[in-house]
């Protein structure tokens, strides 16, 4: 199936700068959107069939970039599932810009980009040596920077833009020394040599932090991602929803391939501080994301929080394997792809319904929001789905991916080291925490988007919008609850991938597709199906015991209106009160700040309160750097107008410096 | 008479060597030159010397080019610039004399460690010489940063040179060709630097780089 996909890719490739002639018209709006949907679902389909059918992984080679230099490719199961999710989003996000990109106001800076972005990401996952994968990847990052600037007349654009090419040049270095390690002095590039050369543990050691902190980066670590929630909203929302529910998942493929199958041996303290980070991760974008005021740009922080479930995950399967327990490894290792897959699903729909809101009223801010539930009912219900995911409910996807990571995470005391036992305890407080915190977090953005009474004239005259759009919307839905009643479907695909990068799978493939029982969850199984008939049975029960065995009796009484007895849109709860109680709790967390300014009596001004918080890895890590970044560059600028007499010094300090180096080094 | 040719070509090596160092701590302009005179002396005395004991009389050549320019002409000529040209007559330091002389011991240690190992292959003879030459080539670049004065300066770059022509006379079979190259660069760079010291004087009044650094902006 790999010749397929890469025959497939070259009209996708070949579609950007096709747009190229005619950027404005409506076939270059038709071609790419529906052009790329439907390549991208042609290969998800050869993916899929891929991850059920094929066990081996097939090669191709082909003479591009330099001339004595083949490009590899590889498909493995690995790469299968990846291509799944990411074309499967891809396909959403196209599909959904056939409606959302006739509103674009300048389809010139997206169209060219988008076909492009999404081959890269196909190419970067098809990969086999480190020179297609940097090179696909540094265009994954370009690509996407371009379709950031689409919306460069926003004020904040410009700046997101300018750190995320900071942040992708500086992943992409990391990554570079990551691979130079690798190969080591022998200089084998091509995976197929990564792998078979064995490293020292030193050596290992800095290939697994140059890797992890290069992905990560991209992934949107804590404390590396304070660029994500600025650059992610920032592009238009179709683009969004490919950066934040997709690319991060190339990201974390980068990570998977780099960690599990090029190192290969992940010690287990590599895999406690994964762990560590990705717990803390959770925990910090979550907050973060219940803070935040922009829609869009709360859901970047959530993916922030989600990325650090992945990860956690992934620092479960290492910490378990490299003790040897195979089983339980696989369970998480399982618990952490299965996440992906839900992730991309739900965060694509999340964002594809906040372009959807932002189309509609022109405004992302919650503030301006309100009641849409009854002028947008579609949107409304697809993103009711959509924040149920996220806040891991039964029967949806969400919760299947964090129940099987709880069962891994639980096993944590089985642990040989204390260290890990300790660790995998603080973990499942953290994302038990991020869990709930999740869920309060989607309960204020859905409440306060859709329920309630519109807080601006443009949310009052909302209607609902095109067709494209919202079924692109009900589609992911549907989706969220399939994957969610039915995770065999998913996990059944996946047995093969967590056999070969792993050693063991979740589950068993011959095992019922009603029930999700993995071995490794000692006895503890989950069936979507009867959850979901338990939970419409209490439904259709309490539906029936309210309107026929309550008391028909005729009560007249003032009705309570939750405290909201006058008609005004500001005497609601707004989306920063309802965050307040967390907003104090994790005051030092948040760096939140409340201020009270009361005028003095007789003064006939109001009151005002203003409330702030802020991301501390701005202070913390940012700023530093930058400041020292900048330190360094004025220093340094003084070379420019040293004497001719420095001059020479400098040079006659190299040249003393090398005979001293040959000296020392006979 | 092998132990004589050897001896007398270490000797000569490390008269070059050592009025390197007497380069560095004069205190007066007309000693820096007068030193740097013997020390091209020294290094014809070596040339010939050399042409004699491998029997190559092209050397004799580059002895006399070295014995002419470098011993007489050029110092002659800077006698005259800094008479001329009222020329400050002390050596303006960069770094004290005491100083200098330590690192020149430290760098001529360097040489030696450094050369010796890797020509372990090589007659003897051409190694030390190079050892020698060496230490003369970093002590002629030391002296070059360490005075501030511009005839200084230049003769720091000339005694570099003749570090160079010590290194090639003592390699048997080196075409002369390179060395009249060798020789003819220096003459270059005087008639250069000779042009560059009338200009400095024409427009600034003083041959001090400092009056240059000031001229430049880069100090108040």
């Amino acid at each position: 199936m790999l010749i397929p996909i890469l025959i497939a890719l070259v009209p996708l490739l070949a579609l950007g700068p096709a747009t190229l002639i005619a950027p404005r018209s409506a076939a270059a709006h038709w071609g790419v959107y529906a052009g790329t949907a439907a390549l991208s679902g042609l290969i998800a389909a050869a993916a899929l069939s891929h991850l059920l059918l094929e066990s081996s992984p097939q090669h191709a080679g082909l003479p591009i970039g330099l001339p004595w230099l083949t490009a590899r490719f590889r498909l493995d199961s690995l790469s299968a599932f990846f291509l799944l999710v990411v074309n499967g989003g891809a396909a959403a996000a196209a599909a959904y810009g056939i409606g959302y990109g006739r509103h674009e106001r300048e389809p010139e800076r997206v169209l060219p980009a988008f076909p492009l972005f999404i081959a890269a990401m196909n190419l970067t996952l098809l990969a086999d040596d480190a020179f297609s994968f940097l090179v696909s990847w540094e265009t994954m990052s370009l690509t996407s920077w371009v379709l950031v600037l689409a919306t460069h007349r926003e004020p904040d654009t410009l700046r997101a833009a300018q750190l995320y090419l900071i942040m992708a040049s500086g992943g992409t270095l990391l990554l570079l020394l990551a691979f130079g390690v690798l190969a080591q002095v022998t200089g084998g590039y091509d995976f197929d040599s990564i792998r078979t050369s064995a490293l020292t543990p030193g050596a290992a050691a800095l290939a697994l932090a140059l890797g992890f902190l290069g992905t990560g980066s991209k992934a949107g670590l804590v404390p590396l991602h304070a660029w994500l929630p600025l650059a992610h909203p920032a592009a238009p929302s179709h683009v969004s929803a490919l950066m934040s529910g997709v690319m991060t998942k190339v990201a974390l493929y980068g990570m998977v391939r780099i960690l599990f199958d090029l190192v290969g041996e992940v010690p287990w303290w590599w895999g406690g501080i994964m762990m560590a980070l990705g717990g803390a991760t959770a925990v910090i974008g979550v907050l973060f994301a219940t803070m935040e005021q922009d829609l869009k740009r709360l859901l970047a922080y959530s993916t922030v929080e989600n990325i650090g479930i992945v990860v956690t995950g992934l620092g479960l399967a290492a910490a378990f394997r490299d003790n040897g327990m195979n089983e339980i490894a696989g369970l998480a290792f399982a618990a952490a792809l299965l996440h992906i897959l839900n992730h991309a699903v739900f965060k694509s729909l999340l964002f594809l319904g906040a372009g959807a809101v932002a189309t509609a009223t022109g405004t992302r801010d919650l503030g301006r929001l309100g009641g849409l539930i009854g002028r947008m009912p579609q949107t409304a219900f697809a993103m009711l789905v959509g924040a149920g995911a996220i806040a891991a409910l039964p029967p949806l996807n969400g919760f299947v991916s964090e129940w099987l990571l709880f069962q891994a995470v639980l096993k944590g005391p089985l642990l040989p080291q204390w260290e890990l036992k300790i660790a995998a305890a603080v973990v499942a407080a953290l994302l038990a925490l991020a869990a709930a915190l999740a869920a309060s977090c989607f309960v204020r953005a859905f409440g306060i988007a859709f329920l309630g009474r519109p807080r601006s004239p443009e949310a009052a005259a909302a209607v609902e919008v095109e067709p494209a759009m919202r079924w692109t919307l009900l589609a992911l839905a549907a989706l969220c609850l399939l994957l969610g009643v039915l995770p065999m479907l998913a996990l059944t695909p996946m047995g093969r991938l967590g056999e070969a990068v792993i050693g063991a799978a979740a589950v068993r493939t011959d095992s019922s597709w009603l029930w999700l029982t993995p071995p490794a969850a000692g006895g503890n199984s989950y069936g979507g199906v009867i959850v979901l008939a338990v939970i419409a049975g209490f439904g259709v029960l309490t539906r029936i015991g309210i309107h026929n065995l309550a008391s028909r009796r005729l009560r007249r009484a003032a009705p309570w209106a939750c405290g909201f007895d006058a008609p005004v849109a500001p005497a609601q709860y707004s989306a920063s009160s309802f965050a307040q109680p967390l907003r104090r709790v994790f005051a030092s967390l948040v760096r939140a700040e409340e201020r009270v300014e009361m005028p003095e009596p007789g003064d006939l001004r109001a009151a005002r309160f203003a409330s702030s918080w802020r991301d501390a890895s701005w202070d913390l890590l940012y700023q530093p750097v930058g400041a020292a970044v900048g330190w360094l560059s004025l220093t340094l600028n003084q070379l420019q107008f040293l004497t001719i007499r420095k001059y020479l010094s400098l040079m006659f300090a190299a040249l003393v410096g090398l005979l001293f180096l040959v000296a020392v080094t006979q | 008479m092998k132990d004589l040719y050897f001896d007398t070509a270490h000797m000569l090596g490390t008269a070059v060597l050592l009025l390197s160092f007497a380069l560095l701590f004069q205190r007066r302009i007309s000693g820096v030159i007068n030193t740097f005179a013997l020390q091209a002396t020294m290094l014809a005395l070596a040339a010939a010397w050399q042409a004699f004991v491998q029997d190559a009389p092209h050397l004799y050549v580059t002895a006399l080019v070295a014995l002419l320019f470098k011993a007489v002409a050029i110092p002659v000529a800077l006698h005259r610039i800094v008479r001329l040209l009222m020329i400050h007559r002390t050596v303006e330091t960069a770094l004290s004399i005491g100083l200098t002389m330590v690192v020149g011991v430290a760098l001529v240690t360097l040489a030696i460690l450094l050369v010796l190992p890797v020509t372990s292959d090589s007659a003897a003879l051409t190694r030390e010489n190079l050892a020698l030459a060496l230490s003369v080539v970093l002590l002629g670049l030391l002296m070059m940063i360490t005075r501030r004065n511009a005839v200084t300066q230049v003769i720091g770059f000339m005694s570099l040179e003749n570090g160079l022509i010590l290194a090639a006379i003592g390699v048997s079979g080196m075409p002369l060709v390179v060395e009249m190259s060798v020789a003819f660069a220096v003459m270059v760079a005087f008639i250069i630097f000779g042009i560059f010291f009338f200009q400095i004087r024409e427009r600034f009044d003083t041959l001090d780089l400092h009056y240059l650094e000031s001229f430049r902006g880069e100090r108040s």
